[in-house]
C-alpha cells in the first residue's frame, strides 16, 4: 500500500513541480489579505487584537484559508485526470482504492504545507512575533487538516465530473465554513446567535487552537483543535476512499 | 477437449438511474470468448459496448448476472481480475503538459505491482513493438494522436496481460495509423497469445479485424459469429434503388415484384436482400415503370456487416459512423 501511494505521490508530485505556478497561485489571496487587509487590524480593540498581537489573531485565519481553498480546490485536478483517462486506468489496477485517493492528497499536503510556511515568513516583517513552536505544531496539525478536505475534494471531483458546477459548488461551501469559524475576526466579537452557529463547524475548534498555539499556549483549546482536524479528516478520508472505490460510470 | 473460456457471461446486466427513469444499457448478455482471439463488440453509439466493457474490467458494477474474467469470478475478487487484465480506454483528453511517456507507463506497471527494475526492463522491450522506440522521455502532449494511442495500448500491456480490451481503439485515427494499429493487435494475438476484446463502430475493423463478432444493439447481442458466417447469413445479393417519387410506393412495388427476403428504407434509399441480383433487376425495372415510379439509380452488391446489421435491426450502422 505504501509503494502505490508513493507512486501515485511522485507521479503528481513530478507535474505539479513542472508546473510550479501553482503553488504560488494558492498563496496571492492570503498574501493579499495579509499585506492589505491585515494592517488594520493592528489599529482595532478588542477580541485580542490591537498592536502587534493581532497578527497571532491573525495569521492563523489566514493560515485556515489557505487551508480551505488549496485542498478544496484539489478536486479540480481530478476531472481534467478523469478527462484524460488517467482515474479509469489507474481504477483497473489492483493497487488499493485508499492509495490512489492518498497519494493524490498527500501532494496536496506537501504543497499546503511549503505554502504555510511562505504565508508564515511573509507575515515576519509585519510584526509576526509568535511561539515557534506552537506555530510549528500549527502548521503539522493544517496539513492533517487538508488531508480530508482534499480527499473529500477529489471525491466531489469524481461525483460532479464538470469544473462548472465544481467551482461554484466549492466557493459555496467554503465561504461560508471559513466566515463561520471566524477566520478574519475572532469569533469573541460575535453576537450570541452567530457565535453559537460558529459552534457547529468543527473548523472554529481547529482556528481557536492555532490562534492559542502562536501564542504560545499547549492549551485544551489547542488539543480540541487538533482533535478537530484529526475528527475531520478521518470522516471526509474515509467516506473518499469508499466514493473513489466505487464502481460507478 | 475444448479450453476454458476466457471470458463467460451470464445475464451480465447493467442500468444506470436517469432523470426520466431507469435505462437499461446491457440487457443480459450471455456470451463465451475463447483464448487466442480477437473478439470485436460491434453496434452504433449507445448499443451498450463500453458499459459491457466497462463491466468486464471492473469500473462498473453489474446489476445483476455473473461472469467468469481470466478465469476468476468478476463479483468475488475484483481485484484479481485486475491483476490478469489489461485495459485501453476509448481516447481521452490531451494528457497535461507535464506527463512523460516513460514515466507514465512505469508509474502504471508499478500500480500493477511491478518492482522498478522490472518496470523498466518490460519498457525496454515494449516500446521498440510499439513503435515507440526512444519516446521514453516525450511529453505525451506533444504526440500524433497514432502515437498516443499506442501509448494507450502499451500502458494495458505493461504488466503482460493474458486478456487485454481495447475500447474503439482506432476512432479519431487517419487511416495509415489504423492500419498500423491493427497490425500491432493482430501481433498480440499471434506472438503473444493473447486474448483481445475490443469494441468498434467501424465496419472495416470489425471485418478485417476480428476472428468473431458480438453484434449489440440496444443493450443486446443480437448476432454472434464470425464475420464470414454473418455475411453469410444475408445469402444472395444486396439491391439498392433510388427514385423520384415516393419509396415506400416503390418499396410495395418492388415487394410485389420480386417478394425480396428482406427490404428496408434506409434514408433516400431502398435496400432489398433478394438471391441474385442479376435477375432481380429486369423485373423490378419493369414493375417500377408500369407503377410509372422513375428510378434514379441501381446499384447490386455482396452484402457488407452494414447489410447484416440493416437487416437484423432495421437501422444503417452507418448513421452513428463518426
Amino acid at each position: 500500500m505504501l509503494t502505490e501511494t508513493w507512486v501515485v505521490f511522485t507521479r503528481q508530485m513530478k507535474q505539479q513541480l513542472r508546473n510550479p505556478v501553482w503553488v504560488f497561485f494558492g498563496l496571492t489571496q492570503p498574501i493579499l489579505y495579509l499585506v492589505l487587509f491585515g494592517p488594520l487590524l493592528t489599529n482595532i480593540e478588542g477580541g485580542g487584537l490591537g498592536g502587534e498581537n493581532s497578527w497571532n489573531v491573525f495569521v492563523p485565519g489566514l493560515l485556515l484559508q489557505l487551508v480551505i481553498f488549496g485542498a478544496g480546490f484539489a478536486g479540480f485536478g481530478i476531472i481534467q485526470e478523469l478527462r484524460e483517462g488517467v482515474v479509469d486506468r489507474q481504477r483497473v489496477t489492483p493497487a488499493r482504492r485508499v492509495s490512489l485517493i492518498m497519494g493524490r492528497t498527500v501532494t496536496n499536503v506537501v504543497t499546503i504545507g511549503v505554502q504555510a510556511v511562505i504565508l508564515v515568513a511573509v507575515a515576519i516583517p509585519f510584526g509576526l512575533d509568535p511561539s515557534w513552536s506552537g506555530v510549528a505544531v500549527s502548521i503539522l496539525i493544517v496539513c492533517l487538516l487538508s488531508i480530508g478536505l482534499a480527499a473529500a475534494s477529489y471525491a466531489m471531483g469524481l461525483i460532479m465530473q464538470d469544473e462548472d458546477s465544481f467551482a461554484p459548488f466549492v466557493q459555496g461551501v467554503s465561504l461560508p465554513l471559513l466566515l463561520l469559524s471566524g477566520v478574519l475576526l475572532p469569533m469573541t466579537l460575535a453576537p450570541t446567535w452567530l457565535r453559537k452557529l460558529s459552534e457547529l463547524n468543527p473548523l472554529t475548534y481547529v482556528i481557536d487552537g492555532v490562534r492559542d498555539l502562536f501564542v504560545g499556549d499547549f492549551s485544551t483549546i489547542a488539543a480540541k483543535g487538533a482533535l478537530a482536524a484529526l475528527g475531520v479528516s478521518v470522516v471526509l478520508g474515509w467516506w473518499a476512499t469508499r466514493r473513489f472505490g466505487r464502481a460507478s460510470a | 477437449m475444448l479450453p476454458d473460456p476466457m471470458i463467460e457471461t451470464h445475464g451480465l446486466a447493467r442500468s444506470f438511474k436517469t432523470k426520466t427513469g431507469p435505462v437499461a444499457a446491457v440487457q443480459g448478455i450471455d456470451f463465451e470468448v475463447c483464448p487466442g482471439q480477437i473478439v470485436g463488440l460491434l453496434g452504433p453509439n449507445g448499443a451498450g459496448k463500453t458499459t459491457t466493457l466497462r463491466m468486464l474490467t471492473t469500473l462498473l458494477r453489474p446489476t445483476t448476472g455473473s461472469a467468469t474474467v481470466a478465469g476468476v469470478d468478476l463479483r468475488a475478487d475484483p481485484r484479481e481480475v485486475r491483476r490478469r487484465i489489461g485495459y485501453v480506454a476509448q481516447i481521452g483528453a490531451t494528457p497535461a503538459p507535464g506527463t512523460i511517456l516513460g514515466e507514465e507507463l512505469v508509474a502504471q506497471a508499478r500500480l500493477q505491482g511491478m518492482s522498478k527494475a522490472d518496470a523498466m526492463s518490460r519498457l525496454t522491450e515494449l516500446l521498440p513493438r510499439l513503435d515507440l522506440a526512444g519516446f521514453e522521455r516525450r511529453a505525451l502532449s506533444e504526440m500524433s494522436g497514432g502515437q498516443r494511442r499506442r501509448f494507450d495500448v502499451a500502458l494495458g500491456l505493461m504488466h503482460s496481460p493474458m486478456l487485454v480490451f481495447l475500447d474503439e481503439p482506432t476512432t479519431g485515427l487517419d487511416p495509415q495509423s489504423r492500419a498500423n494499429l491493427w497490425d500491432h493487435i493482430r501481433s498480440l494475438r499471434d506472438d503473444q497469445g493473447v486474448t483481445i476484446m475490443l469494441s468498434t463502430h467501424y465496419l472495416d475493423e470489425a471485418d478485417l479485424l476480428a476472428d468473431r463478432l458480438l453484434v449489440m444493439d440496444g443493450g443486446q447481442i443480437v448476432a454472434d459469429d464470425t464475420p464470414d458466417a454473418l455475411k453469410a447469413r444475408v445469402a444472395g445479393d444486396v439491391v439498392c434503388i433510388s427514385v423520384d417519387g415516393d419509396l415506400v410506393t416503390a418499396q410495395q412495388v418492388a415487394g410485389d415484384a420480386l417478394h425480396p427476403r428482406t427490404s428496408v428504407i434506409e434514408r433516400d434509399q431502398l435496400v432489398l436482400t433478394v438471391d441474385r441480383g442479376d435477375i432481380a433487376v429486369p423485373p423490378l425495372l419493369r414493375a417500377l415503370d408500369v407503377a410509372g415510379i422513375a428510378l434514379q439509380s441501381v446499384q447490386i452488391h455482396r452484402p457488407t456487416l452494414d447489410d447484416v446489421f440493416l437487416t437484423m435491426t432495421g437501422r444503417s450502422l452507418r448513421e452513428d459512423t463518426t
